[in-house]
């Protein structure tokens, strides 16, 4: 049966001009009855197929006919119900079971978009767990990594420290100490993404790419390039593991063997990762119950220790430079040299050693939740060396299952290969840079799985470029000729590269590409973008005679993009230049004894306070002995001068953190009109337990229905009414429609708590520019505008957050040109608490299921949070945190409730006294737009508000239309009792609604002239907001300190919701069914691809007209 | 391959001190030295001549701990403590061109049937006309202490293998890349017994590296093991028996206990040891 389905046959088959044919192609060539039966095959082949690549494609192939071609046909009911089983069995990452469900409910029909979306959803992350397991299994069968997942007990434990490291200095006392010394690894022609190990091990031959070490410094900061990334090693005279990471200022004296494996509790969880990779507390161990002192008295004797600790020079996150890959390989290598499993310990590697240290790295990224590619451990090689993907051969975990092995082969260029001219040209010629951006490129590199999968077709043309471009790269490096090479990589990043993941560039990359051509003309030779997204790491290419202008422009540059630009987009640290050499030796380690034996500086700057606050008793001998050495390095050595006033700074009781600060604070709170006794009210409510996520939920006794078919306008019909278009378009051109765009909110999941403005940020290139959300909202009135030959206003209501910045962008940019526009600022404002432990658990429960270990990580994440709360004090303020991250809007009922308040609402209407109407919406929805149609069905049923919901797939969370004890109303997921009800809501909440306002004030008790009387005005809102629920959420929120290292807190705060008006019994509502397009918001980045493959995009655009 | 009629005895390691001439019960019921279970050893695989290599200064006290065997030993000195190796390559004069057997002082060996290890050993090895090495399935938390091999089973053999790779002292990283036999249990690796019969060429290949360079001369067997492995056929046997690292923690006790439960007086070892633990049992329950 599965032979003759011509899916199947793309898969299995041995001619590469079949096995790559496009999916969506073959799709199209199929009716939907013969797309259903191939369906049927698929999932036949995929579960009796034992090659894990067929099983995997087949599974890309079934979430791409479910997510993207079932929804298209006609046949496919739009709207369904989910069955709440299959929802849960995917939340607990039960794929095979929801496709059960799922398949079941449909029942051998097509099944309904909604339903489709399930199955989509339940393929692409069993496809993605397959993977994920097929990695993991190889890194475990690696040979020289089995073994340490057989150690169990203290006993059995083959390794001990070696001799000359347990053998005290009888001169200075102190144990001698290894240091391991890496660079970092620079990916030059950019691998196109080929090294993601699904990739690699899907298709070896594609998997190539140019990896270079190389030495770096900070331009104005540092003397001369080094190598970055520091590991030390040595024996203490205490049975403790101690771990130190001097750039984040964080250490550890770890007693258990528990908190070893608890990677989420503080900020030493590479270190952790390194000390088990590396063998010397292995994998095997976890959980055991055997104590750690009895592990380390047989590695390195009866009360010692060990200490590890780690330095990168300050190099923040986002260097896309690999930094954390070869820090982890750096402390793996030192510890396996300290427990003599290589056999030199000092110097460089050997071949051989170096290939254990990779396995070793991706087995710790593995442990630690990460997943980067397998090329990134290639500071440990000296050099400029070719990575390419391998089969697999007998003898190898991935013989038979995989195309590809999961370590690459290394092959290192000598000089003959790459002459030292060409060496020197490179480096004569390229500039480094950190663009000061620091973003996760997870969503990335899994785009790029599931493209390369499916074998998209541009995609899939884009890569076979992107060989020929490597190809070309490495011959103009062999043939010398940088100049061709910068060509190369340069027509890498704007053709490939961008076709395969858009959003792989950003406006501030090519902002500041433009003025680096503008200003250097011909002497500026390319540009190359390193690592998995631009913003961060990127590379510039200069005439040799101009690079140190190139250096210094650039620095000023950037910086002064990001200044234009910090309001959109979260920067992490200022930009920077780095001077790089390239690296000829990798890794390499000292043996340092006597007076040598000193940790670097600024490990002093963190353990010597605490060590002279120790009674002296409890000092050790080798501690004494130290701080003796110290002391005398104090004196002498030149790197140690500074030591000392730093320390004394240290050592002073410190002033309490930030008085100005919560000076900013308070004058903020005053700004915009935060109300104290409400959030004392809700302090104590929250506190005593009144409130919270629980409360949130109405009583169990209350029924909770779906809305039936009839209780919705279809919009599709509306649409073909040529009567209600015709009033709708009147209504507009007399001026009657004004639009609303929410936009005071934070924005939280788009920014992961970076406190930027959403609204500001160009996420999506439309008619060759990027574009922000504010100007395609501006685009799509000015287009209603010019169709209708009305003149709409546009209301953009803001908040302590965002008006300034949307105020200043705007002035900057004009992109409000020819429209009359208002921005409503927020006059309501909430400070953020510290959550209750019982409402981060609860925030948990119902929280989707990672992947084993980073579930793992999550809980040990959780474990750390629960107890911030619990010292930081549950409901207390939170103000640790720059003063914008400590407050938050009250949720988007404020915001109309504002333009009452702040008179923007009276002043639309003395400028247009013939408005009649509002058309409200979130930022997010960017398929909202004046339709004729929807507004002339609102004018004709003569509704109060007629709110917009869209079919409800399986990412949609939240609640939507119900009948809620009989009465239909819009209902928050969070208001819901029971979880299940919310998938039994066919119809979710798109919060686009028209609002009539004469209606909607006389509901407020307010006529329009009341809307000068400011005390009248502040008492109908009083009212109506006493009359609508509060609900507490938790919202992430991001802290930066340091070098761009940061963290995410969980952060109370409590908001009134829009959509609850329609649970009022005296304010008439209706509601009309649109389409997804039109209504699907876009809450997360990850979201954009499928956005922009569905034709989403496409729709947005010709929905607007730009300037 | 000749006939075998010359064994060495190595006992001039820092950490081999007076080990051999620790006294034990053998498992005839007789008290002896190391050293001298290790000679009946060797005598019951009908060598005669046997060498001892020493630390200067010592001839007197192993003459000594040999007994009556002492007469009939020849003492080699090694001048300076300058490896394992080189102690074995004291004994060139010795060995002259001829294959040897070779035992170190500070294991015990106690055979599992009839012949001791020595007779093993040396039948495998006249057999099949070649250097054996005799070794012994470890679990990988022991290989610090030992060389292993990597190589593969003989066809047909039931415990000879071709040895093509050794490592001394191997970390489980290292014995898992190069030194997997199919057929051992996963984490098990074949390490030294501590006997060894070789061939002429191990003293030729010892002689090449020591002449050659002063300087870089090796300290363990393994490097010269290796090459053997590369120029001719070297072989491993697995023997029916165990061997005992005397020197190492409880290496005494535990040789002991395996000769005595090997011996003619294995019950009355055996109804003491039961005694021993009844007793503690009711002092730790009273």
């Amino acid at each position: 049966m599965t032979s003759e389905s011509l899916l199947v046959q793309t898969i299995v088959s041995d001619d590469p001009a079949l096995r790559n044919r496009p999916i969506d192609g073959l799709c199209h060539r199929l009716n939907t009855s013969a797309l259903l039966a191939e369906t049927e095959r698929l999932e036949q082949f995929r579960k009796s197929s034992a090659n894990l690549y067929h099983a995997v494609r087949a599974l890309f192939f079934l979430y791409f006919i479910h997510r993207f071609s079932l929804p298209r046909r006609r046949q496919c009911p739009p709207v369904g119900r989910m069955p709440f089983p299959a929802v849960q069995m995917l939340r607990e990452r039960r794929f095979e079971e929801a496709i059960r469900c799922f398949k079941t409910h449909s029942a051998r029909q097509c099944p309904s978009a909604s339903v489709a979306s399930g199955l989509a959803t339940a393929y692409r992350g069993l496809a993605f767990q397959k993977l994920a397991d097929q990695v993991r299994s190889s890194v475990r069968a690696v040979r020289g990594n089995q073994w340490m997942f057989r150690i169990g007990h203290p006993y059995d434990h083959p390794l001990r420290v070696a001799e000359p490291l347990r053998k005290v200095d009888p001169d200075s006392g102190m144990y001698p100490l290894l240091r391991e010394r890496t660079p970092v690894r620079m990916d030059l022609c950019h691998s196109a993404w080929s090294d993601i190990f699904f990739l690699g091990m899907d298709f070896p031959e594609g998997a190539r790419v140019l990896n270079i070490s190389v030495d770096l410094g900070v331009m104005g900061r540092d003397n001369r390039p080094s190598p970055p990334v520091e590991a030390y090693f040595r024996v203490i005279d205490e049975p403790v593991l101690r771990l130190v990471s001097i750039d984040l200022g964080a250490s550890a004296s770890i007693s258990s063997l528990r908190e070893v494996f608890d990677f989420a509790k503080d900020s030493l969880g590479l270190l952790k990762a390194a000390v088990i990779a590396s063998g010397v507390l292995p994998p095997g161990i976890e959980g055991y119950g055997q104590s750690l002192a009895h592990f380390l008295e047989s590695l390195v004797g009866q009360r010692r220790g060990i200490e590890l600790a780690s330095k990168v020079n300050d190099i923040p996150q986002g260097s896309r430079l690999a930094v954390s890959t070869n820090l982890l390989s750096a402390l793996i290598a030192v510890c396996m040299r300290a427990t003599n499993q290589i056999r030199n310990i000092a110097g460089p590697l050997s071949e051989n050693d170096r290939r254990t240290v990779a396995a070793r790295a991706i087995l710790g990224e593995w442990l630690g939740g990460a997943g980067g590619g397998w090329q990134d451990s290639g500071g440990i090689w000296p050099g400029i060396k070719l990575i390419q993907g391998a089969a697999p051969k007998e003898g190898d975990p991935e013989y038979g299952i995989s195309r590809g092995r999961l370590l690459p082969q290394h092959k290192i260029l000598n000089t003959t290969q790459v002459s030292e001219a060409a060496r020197e040209h490179l480096q004569a010629s390229l500039v480094l840079v950190h663009g000061g951006m620091s973003q996760n490129v997870g969503p990335i590199l899994e785009m790029v799985t599931e493209k390369y999968l499916l074998r998209l077709p541009e995609e899939w043309r884009a890569r076979q470029e992107s060989r020929q471009i490597f190809d070309a790269v490495i011959r103009a490096l062999k043939q010398s000729d940088i100049l061709n090479l910068a060509a190369q990589t340069t027509r890498h990043f704007f053709g490939p590269i961008q076709t395969i993941v858009p959003w792989s560039t950003n406006h501030y990359t090519e902002t500041v590409i433009a003025e680096v051509q503008g200003r250097f003309g011909r002497d500026f030779r390319g540009f190359c973008m390193l690592g998995g997204m631009s913003g961060g790491g990127m590379a510039f290419f200069f005439n040799p005679k101009r690079q140190a202008d190139g250096k210094r422009f650039l620095l000023q540059t950037m910086q002064s993009c990001k200044n234009r630009l910090k309001a959109a987009f979260p920067f992490a640290v200022d930009p920077f230049v780095y001077d790089f050499s390239i690296n000829e030796e990798g890794s390499r380690s000292d043996f340092l004894a006597g007076e040598n034996a000193l940790m670097p500086r600024k490990y002093y700057d963190l353990t010597i306070p605490n060590l002279v606050r120790k009674e002296s008793p409890s000092i050790t001998a080798c501690e004494r002995a130290e701080l003796r050495t110290f002391a005398q390095a104090c004196r002498q050595r030149p790197e140690f001068a500074a030591t000392l006033s730093d320390m004394f700074a240290c050592l002073m009781p410190q002033e309490p953190a930030g008085s100005q600060h919560e000076q900013n604070l308070r004058n903020l709170l005053r700004k915009n009109g935060f109300d104290p006794l409400q959030h004392e009210r809700i302090r104590s409510d929250l506190q005593a337990g009144r409130i919270g996520l629980m409360q949130n939920r109405i009583p169990s006794t209350v029924s909770v229905e779906d809305a039936a078919e009839s209780d919705v306008a279809d919009g599709k019909k509306l649409s073909q009414n040529k009567q209600l278009t015709e009033a709708g378009e009147q209504a507009i051109r007399r001026g009657e429609v004004a639009v609303v765009t929410l936009a005071a909110g934070a924005g939280s999941r788009w920014t992961k708590g970076a406190g930027t403005v959403k609204m500001l940020h160009p996420f999506c290139r439309f008619a060759g520019k990027h574009r922000n959300f504010l100007e395609v909202h501006l685009a799509k009135t000015r287009k209603t505008n010019a169709d209708l030959q009305a003149n709409t206003p546009h209301v953009f209501t803001t908040s302590y957050l965002t008006h300034q910045p949307l105020l200043q962008s705007l002035r900057q940019s004009g992109s409000d040109r020819g429209i009359e526009m208002f921005l409503s600022e927020g006059k309501s404002i909430g400070l953020r608490m510290i959550p209750t432990t019982r409402d981060l658990r609860f925030h948990w429960e119902e929280r989707q299921r990672l992947d084993e270990q980073q579930e793992k990580l999550q809980e040990s994440n959780r474990a750390a949070l629960l107890q911030w709360a619990q010292e930081q004090g549950e409901g207390k303020d939170y103000t640790d945190n720059l003063p914008f991250q400590c407050l938050h809007p009250l949720g988007h009922w404020y915001e109309f409730a504002n333009m009452l308040r702040n008179g923007i609402l009276r002043r639309l209407l003395q400028a247009r006294p013939n408005l009649q109407y509002l058309f409200l919406h979130n930022l997010d929805t960017l398929g909202a737009h004046l339709d004729p149609a929807l507004l002339g069905f609102h004018i004709k049923e003569q509704a109060s508000l007629t709110f917009e919901v869209i079919p409800r797939w399986a990412d949609d969370q939240g609640g939507g239309l119900a009948r809620v004890d009989g009465r239909l109303r819009l209902i928050e997921g969070l208001a819901l009792f029971n979880k299940a009800d919310e998938f039994k809501l066919r119809y979710y909440n798109s919060n686009s609604n028209w609002i009539h306002l004469d209606s909607l004030l006389s509901f407020f008790g307010l006529q329009r002239p009341d809307l000068a009387d400011k005390q009248k005005t502040a008492k109908a809102i009083r009212e109506v907001a006493r009359r609508l629920p509060s609900y507490i959420t938790l919202k992430e929120v991001r802290k930066r300190w340091r070098h761009g290292q940061e963290a995410v807190f969980l952060v109370s705060q409590f908001e009134k919701i829009w959509g609850d008006m329609t649970a009022l019994q005296d304010i008439q509502c209706q509601y009309a069914l649109i389409s997804r397009q039109r209504g699907q918001q876009l809450k997360d980045p990850a979201q954009l691809d499928g956005w922009l493959r569905e034709g989403s995009a496409d729709y947005v655009n010709s929905l607007c007209q730009w300037p | 391959m000749a006939a075998i009629s010359k064994a060495v005895i190595t006992a001039a390691g820092d950490l081999q001190k007076n080990i051999s001439m620790q006294t034990l019960v053998d498992r005839n019921g007789e008290t002896k030295s190391v050293l001298q279970i290790i000679l009946d050893e060797v005598f019951q695989a009908g060598v005669a001549d046997v060498a001892l290599v020493v630390r200067p200064g010592t001839q007197k006290a192993y003459r000594e701990a040999a007994g009556a065997a002492g007469k009939q030993l020849f003492f080699i000195e090694q001048p300076a403590p300058k490896g394992y190796a080189h102690a074995v390559y004291c004994s060139k004069d010795f060995v002259k061109n001829d294959p040897f057997l070779h035992l170190v002082d500070d294991h015990l060996y106690v055979s599992r049937r009839g012949e001791s290890c020595a007779e093993q050993l040396m039948q495998a090895a006249e057999a099949e006309s070649c250097s054996v090495s005799a070794v012994q399935t470890t679990p990988e938390h022991y290989l610090h202490y030992y060389g292993a091999i990597g190589g593969r089973r003989l066809p047909q053999q039931k415990n000879l293998y071709q040895i093509n790779d050794v490592i001394e002292k191997p970390t489980p990283t290292e014995a898992e890349q190069r030194l997997i036999i199919s057929g051992l249990r996963r984490g098990s690796y074949l390490c030294f017994f501590g006997m060894h019969v070789f061939s002429p060429t191990v003293m030729e290949r010892l002689r090449h590296r020591f002449e050659r360079s002063q300087d870089n001369s090796p300290r363990f067997m393994t490097g010269v093991l290796l090459e053997l492995s590369r120029c001719e056929k070297y072989l491993a046997c697995e023997l029916a028996g165990n061997r005992f690292e005397i020197a190492s923690k409880y290496g005494l006790f535990q040789a002991q206990l395996s000769l005595a439960l090997e011996g003619k007086e294995r019950s009355r070892v055996l109804s003491l040891l039961l005694d021993q633990l009844a007793t503690h049992q009711l002092q730790n329950s009273q």
